[in-house]
């Protein structure tokens, strides 16, 4: 039994950060002209009520506030990812913290937690929705008819796995590639760390990580984006009777 | 980055999370909103039906004053007609009157001339006998020829 307890307090924390936060401007808001900060916080949120009603059928009061609590935690935990990389490690070996990952995301615990609990959620309205036979007979003749039942279980079920391990997969290596690059370029300055080599690898580290940390911040948001809409046409597709 | 228990922790977390957002964020604040945005389709709807209820009450106003502009008229015109009814009856009034007076003036007139007439003949009759009298002396009998002299006295 392995706990990654920097993953959990981090990822713990920002919940936190983005709970309070919320909540205090929710308290606050008016239904009147809101403020600067209640705009922004309800630009997000009419965001992502866009996104839901574009590709969730139905109505289901637990899917707007779950792809708003995806979009906004993964980009919160991607975003651990643009402060300078060894900062916080450093700080935390000062505290006594020897091993300290910052970015939860990195971990592929954080990301699959997320695409498992979408995968069982997927599989409670499936079976909610189309019922236990109408769940099966997806399995047996969907894609290809009814004559090619064999076939048409493996291939459901491989569709049916795909979905949580690309969703949370694809997270994980966004960002653990991000974290290795931003390593990588690092990695630059210390290289050369002595004599006249400063000179020309010091600059160029300052000007890579200066453009992927713009890039980067395109890919967090990106990344948030497509969990967030994937998780709802998931679950979309789950409460569709007739695939 | 192997999948340990984590994973698990990961999960409740982020099952709480969910509950948590949507308690003290999402709830209100899509309550809020909505209620906003109520708000601003009643004041729509409120300035649609002021606008029309302007139209309306202008329509009315403008048929009130017609309304009003025909009465005046109306009036105007009867006090006219009244008006000349008035002097019309004023003036037939004023003739019948002077008629009136007239008359009665003529037959006072008439009545002092006969009245004076009377009084002539009477004194003509007694001046005639008066003066017969004179002439004749004794010789008249004034109650004998008294009819003979009312006679006289009449001719006068």
């Amino acid at each position: 039994m392995t706990w990654n307890i920097d993953t959990i307090v981090i990822s713990v924390l920002l919940g936190i950060l983005f709970v309070t936060i919320g909540a205090r401007v929710a308290k606050n808001a008016t239904d009147g002209v809101p403020g600067g900060f209640q705009n922004f916080v309800e630009s997000i949120l009419e965001f992502v009520q866009t996104q839901v009603k574009d590709s969730f059928p139905g109505h289901n009061p637990l899917i707007a506030p779950m792809a708003l609590t995806i979009f906004v935690w993964v980009w919160l935990m991607n975003f651990m990812d643009l402060i300078p990389v060894d900062l916080l490690p450093v700080i935390g070996s000062w505290l006594g913290i020897h091993y300290l990952k910052v970015v939860p995301t990195t971990d592929l615990n954080a990301p699959m937690a997320m695409a498992l609990t979408v995968f069982l959620l997927s599989l409670y309205f499936n079976l909610k929705v189309k019922g236990p036979v109408g769940y099966l007979k997806m399995f047996l003749f969907h894609p290809f008819g009814k004559f090619a039942m064999p076939a048409n279980i493996v291939m459901t079920a491989i569709e049916e796995l795909a979905k949580p391990l690309s969703l949370g997969l694809r997270l994980f290596g966004n960002m653990f590639a991000g974290e290795l690059v931003f390593l990588l370029i690092a990695l630059l300055g210390g290289a050369a760390a002595l004599g006249a080599g400063m000179l020309i690898w010091f600059p160029l580290q300052v000007v890579l990580d200066m453009g992927w940390l713009l890039f980067h911040i395109l890919v967090i948001t990106l990344q948030a984006f497509i969990f967030m809409v994937l998780t709802i046409v998931y679950l979309g597709m789950a409460h569709t009777a007739d695939h | 980055m192997n999948i340990t228990v984590t994973l698990f922790a990961q999960m409740i977390a982020f099952g709480l999370l969910i509950w948590f957002v949507n308690k003290v964020m999402w709830g209100p604040l899509s309550g809020i909103m909505e209620a906003r945005q109520k708000r601003i389709a009643d004041g729509l709807a409120a300035a649609e039906k002021g606008k029309h209820e302007e139209e309306l009450a202008k329509k009315k106003a403008l048929e009130l004053i017609k309304e009003a502009k025909d009465q005046a008229a109306e009036v105007v015109a009867q006090g006219q007609k009244r008006a000349s009814e008035i002097v019309d009856e004023a003036k037939e009034t004023a003739r019948a009157e002077a008629e009136r007076i007239v008359t009665a003036a003529n037959a006072e007139i008439e009545r002092e001339v006969n009245q004076a007439k009377e009084a002539l003949r009477a004194q003509v009759a007694s001046i005639a006998v008066a003066g017969a009298e004179k002439v004749l002396k004794r010789e008249i009998d004034a109650k004998a020829h008294a009819a003979l002299l009312n006679e006289l006295a009449a001719e006068i």
